[in-house]
């Protein structure tokens, strides 16, 4: 099967610091790829460089589109960026309170991205909201209630529920449960866990912990200090790891 | 007239930047164009950038009327109406039929305009999607892409918080199917006076430092949802003056007892029906 994103060589540098250095790896359709590591190794500037938002210094990105033609990152337009990343993908991040218009309704957060891609019914609008809301357990009779009265998890449903509603093809989750209490956190996984499965969609995750890899991902990529160290299906590198930083990563968990 | 001013205050070289921003921005429907806005002898906020624009426009022939919430009798109107009677010895008028150029703050005459009339709006905030989105980078690439779905998020939470669009003054609109345009904080009873209107239509910013306009006969539409399409205020009460059904009034309290009436807030219109109706 040939993959919906291809990385290859990308670095990303901060005037002489490195941010991620030489990068490669591929996302298939279906999938769920972690990037894990310690704070500092690079793992969000990969997100980030990936999804657009920081260009990067070299290296190439590609994105299959739904039609099967290639897209080259690197060249695309501004018009052309912000049309696939409101139509084809969804960028999740760490504090709700950024991904989420704090000054507006859940409704009318949820129903944003439909606006923005040219839906103009209310009654419509409305009822997507309402069963998206439902779908992320979040009660529908809340739909015109602000955000800012959500509490922490409730508010990251929301902003999955916001980047899922245009049911895009590639998702960017920068540590979705980083900040929630550990039941909260099982909570918010199970739903991602369902909600990938049900909509078929890719996503790259970054996250600290390794549990969160363990439960959802197939694949797991390990950076250390900007470069990738290690890279393989997630049961074998947790059960047994090869690098010396990715043994020391996982001997470093609790367990109980 | 003054000897002390140029001719409408404003030196020759900036009434030449004005024009020439007057220009693109005629060219460019909707499109705000920036201009090195001068310091006017008014705050900001009282009509400096309308009165830029005016001052640009003046020649000796013109004939000028201001009105401010559709009156010609206020404080902002009698102002500026003398200050161009000084600055540039023009002659000015009440009456909407006989004016050249109409500087107003805030409404459409209700007389309809033709195409030998310039309308000149004061403009507080010219940018329509500021409230929902602060930066101005990103303002500018909303609109250098037609990227304009923000703008239904507010008329969306209108309806989810009051079941109706409530918005009732600076009602968006999208001029010439292009650009997502303020029409200054006119009532949005005057929004379909925009629509293909034969008179050309100027705002000025003076303290953001924007022009833009609506050329005659542009499509000028405004924004709503399907299933809630947009909608002007109505009255059940009529002109306790002029006795006028059609006309945008103003609710005026007149004592403290709770006694108010319902008013013409166009004067000239209202004045103009009296006499009709007396005759």
């Amino acid at each position: 099967m040939s993959a919906l994103l291809e990385v290859r060589n990308l670095s990303r540098h901060y005037g002489d610091r490195i941010g991620c250095e030489q990068i490669d790896f591929d996302v298939h359709p279906g999938e769920l790829l972690c990037i894990v590591g310690e704070s500092g190794s690079g793992k969000s500037t990969l997100l980030n460089t990936v999804a657009g938002q920081l260009a990067p210094t070299i290296g190439s990105m590609r994105y299959r589109q739904r039609d099967g033609s290639w897209l080259d990152l690197h060249t695309l337009s501004e018009a052309d960026r912000r049309r696939l990343s409101r139509e084809e993908w969804g960028f999740v991040t760490q504090n709700p309170r950024d991904g989420l218009r704090l000054n507006v309704s859940a409704g009318a957060n949820v129903a944003e991205r439909l606006m923005a891609l040219g839906s103009r019914h209310y009654g419509q609008l409305r009822d997507t909201a309402m069963q998206w809301l439902e779908r992320v357990e979040i009660d529908p009779a809340r739909i015109d209630d602000a955000p800012s009265s959500f509490s922490g998890g409730m508010q990251q449903r929301l902003q999955i529920a916001r980047t899922l509603v245009t049911q895009p093809r590639l998702v960017f989750m920068d540590e979705p449960t980083a900040g929630l209490d550990v039941s909260v956190q099982a909570r918010i996984l199970d739903l991602l866990r369902r909600l990938v499965g049900e909509l078929g969609l890719s996503a790259v995750m970054v996250t600290h912990d390794l549990a969160v890899a363990r439960l959802l991902a197939a694949r797991t990529m390990v950076m250390q200090r900007g470069r990738v160290v290690e890279t393989g299906l997630t049961d074998q590198i947790l059960d047994d790891p090869q690098h010396p930083y990715t043994q020391l990563l996982v001997s470093s968990v609790l367990t109980t | 007239m003054s000897h002390e001013y140029n001719f409408a205050f404003l030196d020759e070289n900036t009434k030449r930047m004005l024009r020439r921003a007057l220009l693109k921005a005629v060219a460019i429907p909707g499109y705000q164009v920036p201009f090195g806005s001068r310091e006017m002898p008014l705050p900001y906020g009282w009509g400096t950038g309308g009165i830029q624009v005016t001052a640009a426009l003046l020649g000796p022939d013109d004939v000028l009327k201001v009105i401010d919430q559709g009156a010609d009798d206020t404080t902002n109107a009698v102002n500026i109406r003398k200050f161009f009677s000084r600055v540039a010895g023009v002659a000015t008028t009440e009456r909407t039929g006989e004016a050249t150029v109409i500087q107003t703050r805030h409404r459409i005459p209700e007389t309809p305009l033709r195409e030998d009339q310039i309308l000149v709006f004061q403009v507080p905030e010219p940018e329509p999607l500021r409230t929902l989105e602060p930066r101005e980078s990103e303002t500018r690439t909303m609109h250098a892409l037609a990227d304009y779905g923000l703008m239904h998020v507010k008329l969306y939470e209108d309806i989810a918080q009051y079941g109706h669009i409530a918005t009732s003054y600076d009602y968006p609109v999208l001029v010439n199917g292009r650009f997502l345009t303020s029409p200054s904080p006119i009532p949005k009873f005057d929004n379909p006076k925009l629509d293909r209107a034969p008179a050309l239509m100027l705002f000025g910013a003076g303290r953001e430092k924007r022009l833009y306009a609506i050329p005659p006969y542009t499509r000028v539409e405004s924004l709503a949802f399907d299933d809630h399409p947009f909608e002007v205020q109505r009255w059940k009460e009529h002109c306790a003056l002029c006795g006028s059904g059609e006309s945008y009034l103003d609710e005026v309290v007149t004592d403290d007892r709770g006694t108010r009436m319902f008013v013409c807030s166009d004067t000239d219109y209202c004045g103009q029906h009296r006499t009709e109706a007396a005759a």
